[in-house]
């Protein structure tokens, strides 16, 4: 395979090029090939050392990370917030510095302020995979988002996909917004004007507080989870007045295209911004959306740790 | 360097003063730390200072100390002497210390102090509220009988407007001006950079410029009820420079100040999560720079202040959310405002030194500080055409969270006088044997 991978980190998917993107999807098909086979590991990361380090609670985005990691074979180190020095007063930097002190090679870090991965980023020869800051990126999610899709539809270019609900607090939103630009698909989002922010117009999404304008077209409708720990203000009445007027109900998705897919990024409030029987029913891949997570993430690992110098 | 009182003639100054409006090419004299005819100088030191501006002593009315309470950013001596390596003859140290200068006490420590350790003159100023907390008011009557100059909860603003209005009632009474950090904080919530196009884009918790504007629209109607001076700190937004601009044109007691950090950057440099360009009121957009830079040129922004505000790298070394606001401004605000305002043909150089003299002298109530004969010798001497590269390694201050290390300018500082002391000299090869 010709290397197109020059990166030790992967931060957001705004600073990768659309080839750079198409790799990452490409190299993950590779991967997801080990997960079906009956030994499903592979010594790509054997002798690598990974650090898990989550300041901010996480149990599905972790436990992906973690299952990728074993199945590349590397070492792996799990530091939360709640267990680390930086309740005893250390900086992060200084947690970092430590760590890398120790001679681990990666970090997967979540965060809960934007930024603070490109902050350790710049100040850390350790490769960092951004599992999530703040309201800025997860770029992993919106990869295997595409992935999905790709897989689904077979392509990306074209196709029109509609983010539904909390664009304002979502660092899932904004990833798949830049990938999804980048890869020639038209985005809309929608949801109250609370919630969606007019500022994505500059950049060629289009923004409606219309729900079933927003979907009828739709070739993909990502339904995003409402927030309640971000969610810090009145933003909107209450769930069933979300429910009503934002969820994805058996009605919304009857006004849909029959061949649109549903996704979710999770994890799900079950009624609030998505039905149960719509979660539940043909059009959704949410659960596939887990399973290639899982790839995604191995061929993220397996990329930027080829670049990590020693 | 030359150290302690002496007597100079200054020789071939170009004396540039907006108090008399002289622009002229003269010599100073000065003797016993006042200016006099040069003719009658005894035992001078002469300095030819030809191509160098000599201007009234530059004043910077919003600088922070951080002594007492934090010397590991900041203290007098460092500060002081960082104002003199600025040009400034004179600042006003912002009175959110540790403890708060809401005390007769305070302003006696912090008196005491730069009675020792100032290098300049340092012009107290007092707390609007107790503790800067902006709940009730503080002593200002004592303040005043201890010698402040001016009254500001900077860092934080009055959110109760009946206690605004008294105060500025009260303030009135004792003939202190009051200067606010316009900001309401409800809107302002946990946000940490200007809100807009790219504080969306980059998921950051963003300050609308509402939440400068609303209060600044509260403060001008409060200068016209209770018909006493208020100054808006640190302008940032285009709307409150227009509510300023009206407020000045109905004749309302209200004046402002622009920082060089608003005057020279938006918030197109958030994109790298440095936390040298976390400041508050945060850096706008391109459109309010302009805005603001139009302000100070038509007159409705009659004062440049840095907002000097020292900390430590540890505490700025961290992630952008957590580090605390503000950066080191005293050492490169004439540089920065020579090449952003006069050289880019905004304002003159007559009118660029009046925003660093007449501007907040005539707040301050200091007056008539001009360079003519009777006067204290306060003196910034500076070359409007000496292009350099900004270092932070050679600064004064004991901080050095700055964002425009690296930058290119053209304006050096080369001399302070103050009362007759060359407390920052850059002449050496120009003395006259």
């Amino acid at each position: 395979m010709e290397v197109k991978w020059t990166r030790k980190d992967l931060l957001s998917l705004y600073d990768l090029s659309a080839e750079e993107i198409v790799f990452i999807l490409d190299t993950a098909e590779e991967f997801k090939k080990v997960s079906e086979r009956n030994v499903k590991k592979v010594p790509a990361l054997r002798g690598k050392t990974v650090v898990n380090f989550f300041v901010e609670p996480s149990t599905r985005t972790r436990v992906s990370f973690e299952l990728a990691e074993q199945r590349l074979s590397a070492d792996i180190i799990n530091v939360q917030a709640s267990t680390s020095s930086l309740l005893k007063g250390e900086t992060l930097l200084d947690t970092i510095k430590n760590l890398e002190a120790l001679q681990v090679d990666l970090f997967v870090m979540r965060h809960a302020a934007p930024g603070a991965q490109n902050f350790i980023a710049q100040n850390t020869r350790c490769g960092i995979v951004n599992a999530g800051d703040g309201a800025h990126s997860h770029p992993t999610q919106a990869l295997l988002d595409m992935f999905t899709i790709r897989e689904k539809k077979g392509r990306i270019a074209g196709l029109k996909v509609t983010i539904v609900g909390d664009i304002l607090h979502s660092r899932v939103a904004r990833s798949n917004i830049w990938g999804l630009l980048k890869l020639g698909a038209e985005v809309t989002v929608v949801g109250p004007a609370t919630l969606v922010p007019h500022e994505f117009e500059s950049i060629g999404v289009r923004v409606t507080h219309n729900l079933k304008e927003a979907v009828r077209d739709a070739d993909v409708v990502n339904v995003l989870r409402i927030q309640h720990e971000r969610l810090n203000a009145a933003f909107f009445p209450s769930d069933a007045e979300y429910a009503r007027f934002f969820g994805i109900t058996p009605e919304v998705v009857a006004t849909m295209k029959p061949d649109a897919i549903i996704m979710h990024p999770g994890p799900i409030n079950r009624d609030v911004e998505i039905s149960s029987l719509v979660a539940d029913g043909p059009r959704s891949v949410i659960l596939e959306q887990v399973t290639n997570g899982l790839a995604v993430r191995m061929a993220v690992l397996f990329l930027v740790a080829g670049c990590v110098k020693k | 360097m030359i150290e302690g009182i002496n007597n100079f003639i200054l020789r071939n100054a170009r004396v540039m003063d907006p108090y008399t409006g002289e622009d002229n090419v003269r010599d100073i004299g000065v003797m016993d730390g006042m200016l006099v005819d040069p003719e009658c100088v005894l035992n001078p030191l002469t300095v030819d200072l030809e191509n160098l501006v000599a201007a009234p002593g530059f004043i910077d009315m919003h600088v922070h100390l951080r002594q007492p309470g934090n010397t590991a950013a900041e203290t007098i001596a460092t500060g002081t002497m960082a104002a003199a390596a600025g040009g400034f003859t004179g600042i006003v140290p912002m009175p959110n210390t540790n403890p708060a200068c809401d005390s007769a006490s305070t302003i006696e420590y912090l008196r005491r102090h730069t009675a020792v350790d100032g290098v300049v003159r340092v012009y107290p100023c007092g707390c609007l509220t107790k503790g800067f907390a902006g709940e009730e008011m503080a002593p200002i009557g004592n303040l005043k009988t201890a010698g402040v100059m001016a009254l500001s909860d900077d860092g934080r603003c009055v959110q109760n407007h009946d206690l605004m209005r008294h105060i500025l009632e009260y303030a009135k009474s004792f003939e202190l001006p009051v200067l606010d950090h316009c900001e309401d904080n409800s809107l302002k919530g946990s946000g940490v950079v200007h809100e807009g196009q790219l504080s969306m884009l980059l998921g950051m918790n963003g300050i609308p410029s509402l939440a400068e504007e609303l209060m600044v629209a509260r403060d001008v109607m409060l200068a016209r009820l209770v018909g006493w001076k208020i100054h808006i700190q640190h302008v940032s937004a285009k709307e409150s420079v227009e509510l300023i601009r009206r407020a000045r044109a109905a004749g309302i007691m209200v004046t402002a100040e622009a920082t060089p950090h608003h005057i020279a950057l938006t918030d197109e440099f958030i994109r790298k999560y440095d936390t040298n360009y976390k400041m508050n009121p945060p850096l706008r957009t391109e459109e309010d720079r302009q805005e603001v830079i139009r302000a100070l040129a038509d007159g409705t922004i009659t004062v440049i202040a840095t907002d000097h505000a020292p900390h430590t790298a540890t505490s700025k070394m961290v992630e952008f959310d957590v580090a605390p606001f503000g950066i080191v401004g005293l050492e490169t605000a004439l540089p920065i405002c020579l090449t952003e305002l006069y050289h880019a043909g905004h304002l003159g150089l007559m009118q660029l030194i009046s925003k660093f003299t007449v501007g907040p002298t005539d707040i301050l109530g200091i007056g008539n500080h001009s360079l003519t004969a009777g006067n204290p010798a306060d003196i910034t001497i500076f070359d409007p055409e000496a292009e350099y590269v900004i270092d932070k390694n050679r600064f004064y201050t004991k901080s050095r969270n700055t964002p425009f290390h690296g930058m290119r300018v053209k304006g050096m500082v080369r001399g302070t006088m103050v009362c007759g002391r060359l407390v920052y000299d850059q002449l050496a090869e120009r003395r006259v044997e």
